[in-house]
């Protein structure tokens, strides 16, 4: 199902686009004084006019150019914006610790903040504090079409000439041909079930998703609109003339498919869930039966007895697949630079794979890891499990699937809909 | 003019303020005005403002423009407006409930407990507030489940009375505390005075006591009623699937702030609404 390499089509549109920006700044700056002393009317008046979005994604991403290097002496800092226990100083756990040894090599002094889902990375992310970040595919398009941040020069970067080739140059971490960042990790979003009402393993989604299902009312399903990508993949399997070939990019008919399952799927949802602690005490405890949720999330609820077990579906699933990216202009480019050669690192990239449960992008990391069969357990280097895997990908109005008759539903109406779901 | 030159400043200072009404009156408002100003009115006025920007969807900037589409959307949507109904009454519902417990705990407080036992009660009546209030939901979460819970099989399981009955219970003490205040400021006489006048308990109770309860009543339920209408945490943890209004703005507030700041302005016209209302029961002049 490859997504195929995106075509932006250009358009002269790069002056226009300059303008309205500047028109746009004025305007902040404007609202900002002006809001002060509490005449907002004004400058609205002043900034009127049609407030509508451009359609960012037929433009070419912002220009930017690699840092040409060579990497030198650090600056003595670096902020990181990460998922929780992909940047462990051992204040969690004294035992968990790769950052402090990266701080000893490197002397950067590294500031952790964590984020909860990828819609607040980016918010976080846009307010500049940060020097690096981990990105998800749902949030790296965002991040480099935002001209958040700058395009990675893979050769300042010894480490990522062992990162697996399958996770290289892909949609969410590549555009127009330059890399912008750094493979780290992935996973797939599995099914998890309790196992006492499971005595033989479910290897279908259908019990989460069709009505009379015998788990109703004990379904814990994602509490993000990236779900609905979810409802897409196991109609991909159920509908084929839906003809989705790609979660990600769905038309109106195909979205308005999956938004159906998604209500039918409510009235029989105990739980949404947005806490890996929550949803696995739920399982264990038998008042979930079936959930989507990830194998840290079984690894945490079976630490006494063996309780939720774990699968991956006939009709495939989605996961994430995260790359470590710099922030434009950053003061800390030396810094940045080390640390992402740090995080894929055999020995952390090893490290962070199995404290947080997910298989590694370096496979010499596989070598390093407590459990020696973690590598094999997560399907590191197993290809053929990860081709009906679809990574969260920002969905944008020009289809991803390579579709030119028809629009996509953009990621903003996936929220709103999302939003409405919930509601309603 | 001449100016007596034996004075200390502070007396020069006191003897300015003692010519000019204006500028004490000026003194004496300025903190509290910029206060209000700079922490409330102006963050006011900035959400009004955000509800009618726009954001760029996919790279999640906020642009500077007018567009009522926000706010439009958010008045002409029925998924959004029937979570507002079912926020408002969820919180109608804990304020019905805190005022059935509050009365007649109150009475017993004021009325028929030991002079000497009064403080204690008080202070037990308070002691919940002195505990986390996330410790609080989560240990409802935990009686109320509905597999292996404490309740077992009677449990109501996750849902909106299990939302109320936790509400509820985080938010007694503000409602017990105006309406044992007002008992308390209730002459015995009048209850004598109604007996002597041969009103039965329920006659006295309503032509009585009620209308003189009613402006503390009205006042408990301000904090019952506003405190409700803003929660989004209770709701997460035994809602089961139900979302409130608090919900909806932070599940927008990342990916699209001008649009959780008009989901916002529903709570703000409610309370507006609710405030207003309540003024007129004289309440807030007795706070």
């Amino acid at each position: 199902m490859p997504a195929g390499r995106i075509e932006w089509r250009r358009r002269p549109t790069a002056l226009l686009r300059e303008q309205e920006r500047e028109i746009h700044m004025r305007c902040q700056t404007a609202v900002r004084s002006v809001a002060l002393v509490g005449a907002i009317g004004l400058a609205l008046a002043a900034c009127g006019g049609g407030g509508v979005a451009a359609p960012v994604l037929d433009d070419s991403p912002p220009e930017a150019t690699a840092y040409a290097g060579p990497v030198g002496q650090g600056e003595g800092a670096l902020s990181v914006l990460a998922w929780p226990g992909y940047a462990e100083d051992g204040s969690t756990d004294r035992a968990v610790d790769w950052v402090t040894p990266f701080e000893q090599a490197t002397g950067c002094q590294v500031t952790v903040k964590t984020f909860p889902t990828s819609a607040e990375a980016v918010q976080l992310f846009s307010t500049g504090e940060y020097d690096v970040i981990s990105a998800s595919g749902d949030a790296s398009l965002r991040l480099v079409y935002g001209d958040r941040v700058q395009p990675v020069n893979t050769d300042l970067v010894p480490n990522y000439a062992d990162i697996l080739p399958d996770l290289k140059n892909k949609p969410w971490n590549t555009v127009g041909g330059k890399s912008y960042g750094i493979p780290h990790g992935r996973g797939a979003n599995l099914l998890l079930y309790n196992l006492a009402t499971h005595p033989t393993p479910p290897t279908s989604w259908s019990d989460m998703w069709e009505t009379g299902s015998p788990a109703a009312g004990k379904i814990s399903p994602y509490d993000d609109a990236i779900y609905i990508a979810d409802a897409a993949v196991y109609l991909m399997a159920k509908r084929p003339e839906l003809g989705i070939t790609n979660p990600y990019a769905l038309d109106q008919t195909q979205f308005d498919a999956a938004i159906a399952l998604l209500q039918q799927q409510k009235a029989m949802a105990g739980e949404y869930w947005g806490d890996v602690v929550k949803q696995g005490q739920g399982l264990a405890s038998g008042s979930l039966m079936e959930a989507q949720g990830w194998q840290l999330t079984a690894n945490l609820a079976n630490t006494g007895a063996t309780s939720v077990g774990t699968t991956k579906p006939v009709e495939g699933a989605t996961g994430w697949s995260d790359t470590w990216m710099i922030k434009k202009n950053t003061p800390h480019i030396n810094c940045a630079y080390q640390w992402l050669n740090h995080i894929v690192s055999p020995e952390a990239n090893a490290q962070v794979a199995e404290y947080f449960g997910e298989a590694p992008a370096n496979p010499k990391s596989c070598a390093l890891t407590k459990n020696p069969d973690h590598c094999a357990q997560y399907h590191a280097e197993d290809t053929g499990f990860w081709d009906n895997v679809y990574y969260w990908t920002t969905p944008i109005e020009q289809c991803i699937d390579g579709r030119r008759n028809v629009e996509c539903i953009g990621y903003d109406d996936w929220v709103k809909a999302w939003s409405k779901l919930r509601s309603s | 003019m001449s100016v007596d030159t034996t004075l200390t400043p502070g007396r020069r200072v006191q003897a300015l303020l003692h010519r000019r009404p204006a500028l004490r009156l000026t003194g004496l408002l300025t903190p509290a005005l910029v206060w209000l100003g700079l922490f409330y009115l102006v963050p006011l006025a900035l959400l009004l403002a955000t509800a009618f920007f726009d954001t760029n969807s996919f790279t999640g900037r906020i642009t500077y423009g007018f567009s009522a589409k926000n706010v439009v959307d958010v008045l002409t949507t029925p998924a959004y407006l029937l979570t507002a109904a079912r926020t408002v009454g969820a919180a109608a519902g804990v304020t019905a409930l805190c005022v059935l417990l509050a009365l007649p705990l109150a009475t017993y407080m004021a009325l028929v407990a030991r002079e000497r036992s009064r403080p204690i009660l008080l202070a037990l009546v308070l002691t919940p507030l002195w505990a986390s209030y996330l410790v609080k939901v989560y240990a409802w979460r935990i009686l109320l489940a509905p597999e292996g819970g404490l309740l077992g099989g009677a449990s109501p399981g996750y849902g909106w009375f299990a939302v109320v009955l936790t509400l509820t219970y985080l938010w007694l003490p503000y409602m017990v505390l105006p309406v044992y205040a007002g008992i308390s400021s209730m002459r015995g006489s009048y209850l004598e005075a109604a007996a002597d006048l041969g009103a039965r308990p329920w006659q006295a109770f309503r032509s009585v006591v009620m209308p003189m309860l009613a402006p503390a009543i009205a006042a408990g339920s301000v904090f019952t009623f506003s405190l409700s209408i803003g929660d989004y945490i209770t709701v997460q943890l035994v809602g089961g699937t139900k979302q409130m209004l608090g919900n909806l703005v932070y599940a927008n507030f990342s990916t699209d702030l001008p649009f959780a700041a008009a989901v916002a302005l529903l709570p703000l016209l409610v309370m507006a609404a609710y405030l207003i209302t309540i003024r007129r029961t004289g309440a807030l002049s007795r706070l």
